[in-house]
């Protein structure tokens, strides 16, 4: 049998506790965070350190089996989705900082390491580590440089890309390579650029350099209510025309603050369409005069109310409301599906208007949340998985966003990734050409193709079979999602 | 325009004729070697699409990068990478695909850093599209940000979309008298504040620091570190931008070595230092031992040197690649290029 065999093979080359197989043992590992979707793995491996990675490579490269990378599986997009023939390897004990530099503003850790972890490790340098994914308190830095996370100060502060300065990669041909380094730059082509956000499909990270950047020494918010959508998306035009890059500029839909409200109590608006969160970062100084331009030019864009946060714990308050969007869709609804597509911003009141026309044709609620700097859209579409059809119709419904975000000029996602979940949306945003183009960078780093294979890219015989359905359907396409 | 190009590049594949991607022609003195027919991409010019308050800028390759930073500044935005000219006809295509960056590198990012989409005609002539003019966008690898610096190794670039900043509201340039290793400690420890420092150099005991953001935080920082005044600031870092300072005069080989910004001072011979440390330029000859010395010394410190212009290219002017990194680049060259028609050579020999 294929899975004692695979098993045997890899107990002889790791520790006994490094190796798992018994369904009953590998359950945990079924999914992700996009639970909806669960498969078994074949087996599961949990390396000590880079040899033993090295070696698990060996072993699947020589018995052609699939590999599978997972950090602490909370990615919305089933990039750590497991395949029944193929082998995961989790990075849950490649889990030590190794070195935190604050000279250098720097440190070296192992994939499984938390993203929160490392801000912790390097606040008594008054350092921290940017990107903040809201999953931070148990997503890792392997998971988020497979993923190109971003999060909600990335407008100012960047994303993975910006904010890793090297990567030491095992390779599927039993390489151990760096990308990138302590240096700004490496020669060559920018490897480091291209694997980030490849999804665990070109090696296996067995350690990052991370930058660090400097604590702010405080932060402001402003909460601005808004009477219509549009208005919203126009002030925040206008901020940034005004010169301004806030650390960090939300946007919530009167659906959603009504969804956190009772859940956060954080004091929203609930008669606004929209509120706008709106947050300056520095020296006290700097931030009163960035606050007060941010409040000047939201009255002049026709905010029907401004607040501005007096302290630390009311600015955390109004906050929380849209960090815990995601709970407290989970609150009020069996189930929810969160969607990811970017837009650029001008079209963002046409966007939530046809979004809202699709909510009478699907027959279920969205409820929006919106990195408003950078045009990242989050619609919840709420559904409940026990009543038939719901979720194929939730599936449907956000193909048809995705498809929408394509057709304004922007992508099917911005930051949680494609995986088993937008596979097929990427058809409706790329060509064949880009396709074949993006098989040329996967087997430029894994000829055998066994490296999360199936995943972020689809086939082109994928993408024809949907292009017939297109046609027949005469509308977007979306097939179900691969079945196990 | 476009099918002109395509054209050519499928005239040149079929026959197998290397082809030299060149627009204002203002950096053919970098690289390893030229070769191959000019393609020249100036006619392929003009501004796509700018809106200001998406910050973003789309435009064809042949676009003088003069044009651009024109109607940015209309709008008081900028590339906030501040990609050297090095000529009158820079033009947007070579100075992403040479993926140089000016003083404002340290702090804002590299030219990759601002990429958000690409058009690229590759070696079989199709045109591909990658990334978008969007700042999120993890759809795909991230081929439009391999395309920076790529020296035009991967295909011909017709038309990027780069993420621009708004201009600082206030901006100083301090000056303070310090040696090499008290420069480079304080450059080091600055960086570990909330500090708006935006650009550095230090030359022959003067460190030049350029404040740039709030006018509260800018005059704050000055308060707090003191120094001298720069008059007329923008001249100097324009012109250090351009190595129009007089370090780079006369014929000696320059050398750029790219370092941790906390490697110590290294005893290599005349060299003037940005980006906090991190970039340090050298005059030094381009013989085998000298290269080789220099080499030893960059890699030691954890980076790596490059002869950036002027010497004897045969001693290499990239830092050698290893050998598992080398067979990715083949491979990603052979995919995209497989007639291998696109400047060879320009990278490696």
């Amino acid at each position: 049998m294929r899975r004692a065999e695979v098993a045997r093979a890899l107990r002889a080359v790791l520790p006994e506790r490094c190796v798992l197989a018994d369904p009953e043992d590998t359950r945990p590992y079924e999914c992700d965070g996009l639970a909806a979707y669960r498969q078994l793995p074949m087996v599961v491996t949990l390396p000590d350190n880079e040899a033993q990675v090295l070696a698990i490579l060996q072993v699947c490269r020589e018995l052609r089996v699939p590999i599978v990378p997972r950090g602490a599986g909370t990615g919305l997009s089933g990039g750590a989705q497991p395949l029944a023939d193929g082998v995961v390897i989790s990075t849950a004990r490649l889990n030590r900082i190794l070195r935190v530099e604050p000279y250098a503003r720097t440190a070296v850790v192992q994939p499984g390491v938390r993203n929160l972890a490392i801000s912790e490790a390097a606040a008594p340098f008054d350092l921290y580590y940017a990107p903040d994914p809201s999953s931070q308190i148990a997503c890792t830095i392997g998971g988020n440089v497979a993923e190109n996370s971003g999060g909600v100060h990335c407008l100012k502060y960047g994303l993975t890309v910006h904010n890793v300065l090297r990567v030491r990669v095992c390779t599927i041909e039993g390489d151990v390579i760096e990308l990138g380094g302590e240096a700004l730059d490496a020669p060559g082509l920018d490897l480091l650029a291209v694997f980030i956000g490849s999804e665990g499909m070109l090696g296996i990270v067995t350690e990052v350099t991370v930058k660090l950047v400097p604590k702010p020494a405080m932060a402001q918010v402003i909460m601005a209510s808004f009477d219509d959508v549009a208005a919203g998306g126009n002030a925040v035009a206008s901020v940034i025309a005004a010169g301004i890059i806030p650390a960090g500029l939300e946007m919530m839909d009167r659906t959603s603050s009504r969804m956190v409200e009772p859940f956060v109590k954080a004091g929203y608006d609930l008669d606004a369409a929209a509120i706008l969160l709106c947050e300056a970062d520095g020296t006290a100084l700097e931030v009163a005069e960035e606050i007060e331009r941010m409040a000047q030019v939201l009255t002049a864009a026709g905010a029907s109310a401004i607040t501005v946060s007096q302290d630390e714990a009311e600015r955390l308050r109004f906050w929380s409301g849209r960090k815990n969007a995601f709970p407290a869709a989970g609150r009020i609804s069996p189930d929810y599906y969160c969607m990811d597509g970017t837009i650029p911003r001008k079209h963002l009141a046409r966007v939530l208007a046809r979004i809202e026309e699709m909510e009478g044709i699907y027959g279920l609620r969205c409820a929006n949340v919106f990195h408003a700097g950078d045009g990242n859209m989050h619609p919840l579409i709420l559904f409940d998985a026990n009543q038939p059809g719901e979720l194929q119709r939730a599936e449907d419904f956000g193909a048809a966003i995705l498809a929408l975000c394509v057709e304004v000029g922007g992508t099917i996602t911005g930051e949680h990734g494609v995986g088993v979940e937008k596979i097929d949306s990427m058809c409706v945003q790329f060509g064949a050409k880009e396709l074949e183009a993006f098989f040329t960078v996967k087997r430029a780093f894994d000829p055998g193709m066994l490296l999360n294979p199936n995943k972020a890219i689809p086939t082109l015989n994928r993408c024809a079979e949907l292009g017939r359905m297109r046609v027949s359907g005469g509308v977007l396409p979306f097939a179900g999602l691969p079945r196990f | 325009m476009v099918e002109h190009l395509q054209d050519q590049v499928r005239s040149a594949a079929h026959e197998k004729r290397a082809l030299r991607i060149r627009g204002g022609g203002t950096k053919d003195w970098y690289g390893q070697s030229l070769g191959g027919e000019i393609l020249d991409t100036r006619a392929h010019s003009g501004i796509v699409d700018y809106e200001p308050t998406e910050l973003v800028i789309t435009a064809r390759c042949g676009t003088p990068l003069v044009e651009i930073e024109a109607a940015l500044l209309e709008q008081r935005q900028m590339l906030a990478f501040e990609p050297p000219h090095f000529g009158a006809g820079a033009t947007l295509g070579g100075a992403i695909a040479s993926g140089l960056s000016g003083p404002r590198r340290a702090s804002s990012g590299a030219v990759r850093d601002f990429v958000l989409g690409a058009k690229l005609l590759d070696g079989k002539g199709d045109v591909l599209a990658f990334g978008g003019q969007v700042m999120k966008n993890v759809a795909g690898y991230d081929v439009a940000r391999l395309l920076a610096g790529s020296l035009g190794t991967l295909g011909l670039l017709l038309e990027v979309s780069v993420k621009v900043l708004p201009i600082a509201v206030a901006e100083t340039t301090l000056c303070f008298a310090m040696n090499e290793p008290d420069a480079i400690r304080k450059l080091n420890e600055w960086a570990g504040q909330p500090l708006p420092v935006s650009a550095s150099c230090w030359h022959e005991g003067v460190l030049a620091l350029r404040l740039s953001g709030a006018r509260a935080a800018v005059s704050d920082a000055v308060r707090l570190l003191g120094g001298e005044v720069m008059p007329d600031c923008a001249a100097f870092w324009a012109g250090l931008r351009e190595q129009r300072h007089v370090f780079f005069g006369g014929d000696m080989p320059l050398w750029r070595l790219s370092l941790p910004s906390t490697a110590g001072a290294l005893a290599l011979g005349e060299q003037l230092i940005e980006w906090g440390g991190a970039q340090r330029w050298l005059r030094a000859p381009s013989d085998a031992d000298t290269a080789q010395r220099i080499r030893a010394a960059a890699g030691a410190a954890g980076g790596h040197a490059t002869l950036f212009r002027g010497g004897d290219k045969r001693v290499g002017v990239f830092q050698p690649l290893a050998p598992a990194i080398a067979r990715i680049h083949a491979r990603l060259r052979a995919g995209f290029d497989p007639a291998g028609i696109f400047n060879p050579g320009r990278m490696h020999q």
